[in-house]
This record gives structure tokens, C-alpha cells and sequence, in this order.
């Protein structure tokens, strides 16, 4: 008897239990479900599509005229010179940008991480060519870079430099983008640098104070090695950041002159939207969306084995 | 006396910096302030970082050939959508991720995570397809729908959420609260900050929408500031101050969004740096 009582309160309290278990599964799904679904149709499924269009051959004007041509396209990739140049542009941009711009965007932190009274007039200062649009900066830079009459010329005559062409040159044009981008981006590093610098006890500088160490020795020894994991972080957003350059070159240069400023990103728009060969672009972006994987992953291994 | 020497290194070293930063902005809200002949004629000297001769005749004629303030309205509105349905669609994800426990919760968040990897670029031409099945090129659908989902918004309403307390959840849902009615009367009022980050993190990022725009819209009516300063720019007769005019312009709203929610905005990146 008593234990048919027992029994009976136990499959109640399970079937409340199961129950209340069933509805937070509904409740979780009806909650998770705008979000999957607006991902799987406008991130899962271009994604899925862009690998298949790569085996394939058609007009983006004429989606319905598809024809499987297998790895032509990836056999066309590995002969088509201007792929190469494309892929070199995108990583001498990268291999220069990166360390350039996490370089100056330290400098910058440990400049304004003290107390001096000033020290959120110049933070903003480095700060504001971030949140202006790269549309602006890069229309603003042409007419800076202009070689008869921009402001950099026009500084460089002060120093007795002559004109220079910079975006009409091919050997100039890249480095011209290189020099803006830096100036653009390096106050977004800085402030993840400043968080991190902001994060290091204040009394290991005084203990090694005490034991002598001057501000030279401090940085080696203290700032830079407590870095390493923002540093790291740091690299990567700005490595995957570089692999993508697009507006740049699509706005101040168009790719030229010379194909010079030409990018991956650049060659997937023209290759798609220009010249409107759907497949050869897809598998463009493909090999993109490796480069970019194997950034991310190289990156997140070297921060996991230290 | 040598902490008085390191600051007054420190003071010239960032003055010094921060002209450098700084200049390419002053000369184009300065040019675009003074007569297009005294632009050219200042440029060899300090005066074209001065507002000398002062005139709004720059931002009259600019706007008097490209309707500027419809495409500032047009961009204000659809990045406005995308972040405003953003928060209700990636929050409620990420409170469901992070508090309910359903079958394939850990799934969806590992795919959500990996997701963040693809570029946009990647998938640029595919997702024109989509929207061109769709019948959406041209229409606000196509500007908005696609953006409105975010995994790293969801991720960071994820990390968020997980900090709050389960106690308060459960004994709001003891007092027989829906979780419809637990998540807007108690956990939405105490996430002010999270909600504050994403929005203005998705606002900036979509305020200088370019390459989609270009794709996806044909005609005038839906163009946004981004698109209208670069047709400005390569549209003859070109003028300077005027495209400085408009550059400025476009740079003012989101200046002051800035500062006014600039404590998030920092908040944002620096916490997706440390978490890193």
C-alpha cells in the first residue's frame, strides 16, 4: 500500500519533471529558431552554394543555365596570372599591415596608458579615423595623396621632398594604401592593447621598481611577455581583417594601376559581378575561405601552445 | 624631476601623434568649409588647417545636386532596422544557448561560433542569388534580412547571459512567470549594457555598408550615404569642398553616436579582446 503510494508520487513527480524537461525544449527552440533560420538561409546556405558553384560554369545573370564543368576552374585558378598577382597583393598587404599596424597601435597604448590629464583627448584623437567609414577615408585620401596639389605633397615640398604620384604608381600605390589603412585601424588595436595593459597587476612594476628595474627593463621584462595573449588576439583579427582588403583598392585604384593594388576579395567582386563568371569567382572564394580558415587556425594553435 | 621629464615626453610624443591622426580629419571639415579656390591656394600652408573665409556655400550646392539628407535617412533607417531586430532575434538566442537546456543546445552553439570564420566576401555572390530568387534586389528585404542575425552578437549576449543568476530565473518562473514574460520582465531590464554594446557595435559596422548596397540596390531611392558620397565623387564637375562637404556630413551622425555611446562601444571591442 504504502509502497503503490510511493510509486505513484514518484511517476507523478517524473512526469512533471519530463514535462517541464519537453517544455524548455520547445521553449528553447521557439527561442533559437529566427536566428538558425535567418543564418541557415543567408550564411549556411550562400556558404554551401559558393562550394558547389565552384565545380560549375554559368552567367549571374542566368542562374538557371548551370553546367557542371568538375575542377575546370580550379585548373583555370592555378594558371591564371592575375590570380597569382591577386593572391601576392593580398599577402604583401597582410605580411606589412599586420605587424605594422599592431606595432604602432602598442606604441600608441603605452602612450596614453598613464595619467596624464590629457590622456582621453589624445585616446579619441587615435580613435576617430576607426569610426569614420572607409568610404570617407578613402575618398579623403585621394584627394590627400592627389600628386599635384594633395596635403601630403604639399607637406613633403616643406621638407624639400618633389611630388610623388603614389596611387598613379604601381611601386606606390599599394604602399599608399598600406600607409592609410595603418592610419585607419591602428586606434581599434590600440584600445584591446590598452585593456590589456590596464590588466597587469601594478605591483609587480613596484616590486620590480624596488629591485631597480628602469621603465626600458620594465617593458621588456613585465608589459611585453604579460602581452602575449592580446597579442596574439590582436594578430589575428588584423590578420583576418587584411586578408579581406576590399574597399581600398575597389574605391581609390579600381586594382590598377599595373593590377598593383588588386586583391582577392577585389578579384571575386570583378570576377563575379563584372565579368559575371559565377562558377570561376565561387571557386576564387573558395580558396579564399581557406586562406582564411587556415589564418584562424594557425593562430589559434600558436596561442594554445604557449 | 625625472617623472616631470617622462611626462613632458609623453605630452610631445602623443601631440605629435595625434596631429598626425588627426589632420586628415581637420583639412576635410576645414576645406569643406571654405571657398573651393582658397582650398587650393591654403594648401602649401598652416592656413588649410585654419577656417578662415568661412561659408556654407559648399554643403548648399552639394546638396543642392545629390539628395544627401534622403540617403542619410535611408541609411539611418535600414541600419536602424538590422540593429534594432537584431537585438530582439540574437538576444532571445542567446539567453535560450545560454539558459534553457534543450537538445542540441551545445550543437547550434559550436556551429554558431565556427560560422563567425566565413567572410562575407565568401559568400558575397551566392547571397545575391538568394536575394535574387527571392525577388528582393531592390527592395529594403534585401539590406536588411540577411544582416539581422549575428553570431557574434549571439555569442556575446551568450556570455552575457550566463552570468546572471539562476535563481532569479527560476523563482520568477515559480511565480508562474512564461519564459516569454521571465526574459522581457527580468533578464532584458538587467542586460542595459549588453543590449547598448551589440546595437552600437551592428550600427557602426553597418553604417559603412558598401559592397552589398552597390549589388543590391539599382536605382536612387534606396542608396545609402556610403554609395551616395561615391557617386558624388566620381560625378563631373568635381568640386573639392564639395565632396568635402559631404564626407563631413557623413561622418557627423556617426561621430555623435560615438560619443554618446562611446563607453559601450570600447566596452565591446575590449571585451572581445580579452575573452580573445
Amino acid at each position: 500500500m504504502m509502497q503503490t503510494a510511493m510509486n505513484a508520487h514518484k511517476r507523478e513527480h517524473i512526469s512533471t519533471f519530463s514535462r517541464q524537461k519537453r517544455r524548455e525544449t520547445l521553449v528553447g527552440y521557439s527561442f533559437v529558431t529566427p536566428a538558425v533560420l535567418l543564418l541557415i538561409f543567408f550564411l549556411v546556405l550562400p556558404f554551401l552554394l559558393a562550394v558547389a558553384f565552384g565545380f560549375t560554369k554559368f552567367n549571374l545573370l542566368r542562374p538557371d543555365k548551370i553546367h557542371f564543368t568538375g575542377l575546370d576552374n580550379y585548373k583555370l585558378l592555378f594558371t591564371d596570372g592575375l590570380f597569382y598577382k591577386s593572391l601576392w597583393n593580398t599577402l604583401y598587404f597582410t605580411v606589412i599591415v599586420v605587424p605594422v599596424q599592431s606595432g604602432v597601435a602598442l606604441m600608441l597604448a603605452l602612450l596614453v596608458n598613464n595619467s596624464l590629464k590629457l590622456r582621453n583627448v589624445f585616446r579619441i584623437a587615435y580613435f576617430s579615423p576607426v569610426v569614420t567609414s572607409m568610404t570617407v577615408i578613402a575618398i579623403l585620401w585621394i584627394s590627400l595623396y592627389n600628386p599635384n596639389e594633395g596635403l601630403i605633397n604639399s607637406a613633403l615640398h616643406f621638407f624639400g621632398i618633389s611630388n610623388q604620384p603614389f596611387l598613379r604608381s604601381s611601386s606606390q600605390a599599394m604602399n599608399s594604401i598600406i600607409f592609410m589603412s595603418v592610419w585607419q585601424a591602428a586606434g581599434y588595436q590600440m584600445m584591446i592593447f590598452l585593456a590589456g595593459l590596464q590588466g597587469i597587476s601594478k605591483d609587480i612594476y613596484e616590486a620590480s621598481s624596488i629591485d631597480g628595474a628602469n621603465k626600458l627593463q620594465q617593458l621588456r621584462y613585465i608589459t611585453i611577455p604579460s602581452l602575449y595573449n592580446v597579442t596574439v588576439f590582436v594578430l589575428t583579427i588584423t590578420t583576418i581583417q587584411a586578408v579581406k582588403l576590399f574597399v581600398q583598392p575597389y574605391i581609390m585604384t579600381n586594382g590598377g594601376p599595373e593590377n598593383s593594388t588588386r586583391t582577392l576579395a577585389l578579384l571575386i567582386y570583378q570576377q563575379g559581378f563584372q565579368f559575371r563568371n559565377a562558377g570561376y569567382a565561387s571557386a576564387i572564394s573558395v580558396i579564399f575561405f581557406l586562406i582564411v580558415v587556415l589564418i584562424s587556425f594557425s593562430m589559434k594553435k600558436f596561442l594554445r601552445d604557449k | 624631476m625625472r617623472d616631470t621629464r617622462t611626462k613632458l615626453l609623453l605630452y610631445i610624443l602623443n601631440l605629435i601623434m595625434s596631429l598626425l591622426f588627426i589632420i586628415p580629419l581637420l583639412w576635410m571639415v576645414v576645406s569643406s568649409l571654405k571657398p573651393e579656390n582658397q582650398i587650393f591656394s591654403d594648401l602649401s600652408s598652416l592656413k588649410s588647417l585654419l577656417p578662415l573665409n568661412l561659408t556654407l556655400d559648399n554643403y548648399r550646392s552639394a546638396f543642392e545636386r545629390i539628395p544627401m539628407i534622403k540617403y542619410l535617412f535611408n541609411s539611418i533607417f535600414y541600419v536602424s532596422v538590422i540593429c534594432i531586430s537584431g537585438l530582439g532575434v540574437n538576444s532571445i538566442c542567446g539567453y535560450a544557448l545560454a539558459k534553457l537546456r534543450f537538445r542540441g543546445n551545445e550543437f547550434i552553439l559550436v556551429c554558431i561560433i565556427a560560422l563567425m570564420i566565413v567572410p562575407f566576401e565568401s559568400i558575397l555572390m551566392p547571397l545575391y542569388l538568394v536575394v535574387n530568387a527571392l525577388h528582393w534586389v531592390n527592395t529594403w528585404f534585401a539590406l536588411i534580412v540577411p544582416f539581422i542575425a549575428n553570431c557574434f552578437s549571439i555569442f556575446m549576449f551568450r556570455q552575457f547571459f550566463m552570468d546572471i543568476p539562476n535563481e532569479i530565473l527560476e523563482s520568477a518562473s515559480i511565480d508562474g512567470s512564461g519564459p516569454l514574460k521571465t526574459f522581457a520582465s527580468i533578464v532584458v531590464p538587467l542586460s542595459g549594457p549588453v543590449f547598448a554594446t551589440a546595437f552600437i557595435l551592428d550600427f557602426i559596422s553597418h553604417w559603412g555598408d558598401f559592397m552589398w548596397p552597390i549589388l543590391v540596390t539599382t536605382g536612387e531611392s534606396l542608396r545609402n550615404i556610403q554609395l551616395g558620397i561615391q557617386t558624388f565623387f566620381t560625378l563631373p564637375p568635381i568640386y573639392y569642398g564639395q565632396i568635402m562637404a559631404t564626407l563631413t556630413f557623413t561622418t557627423v551622425p556617426i561621430i555623435v553616436l560615438f560619443l554618446l555611446l562611446q563607453k559601450y562601444y570600447v566596452q565591446g571591442i575590449t571585451s572581445a579582446g580579452i575573452k580573445g
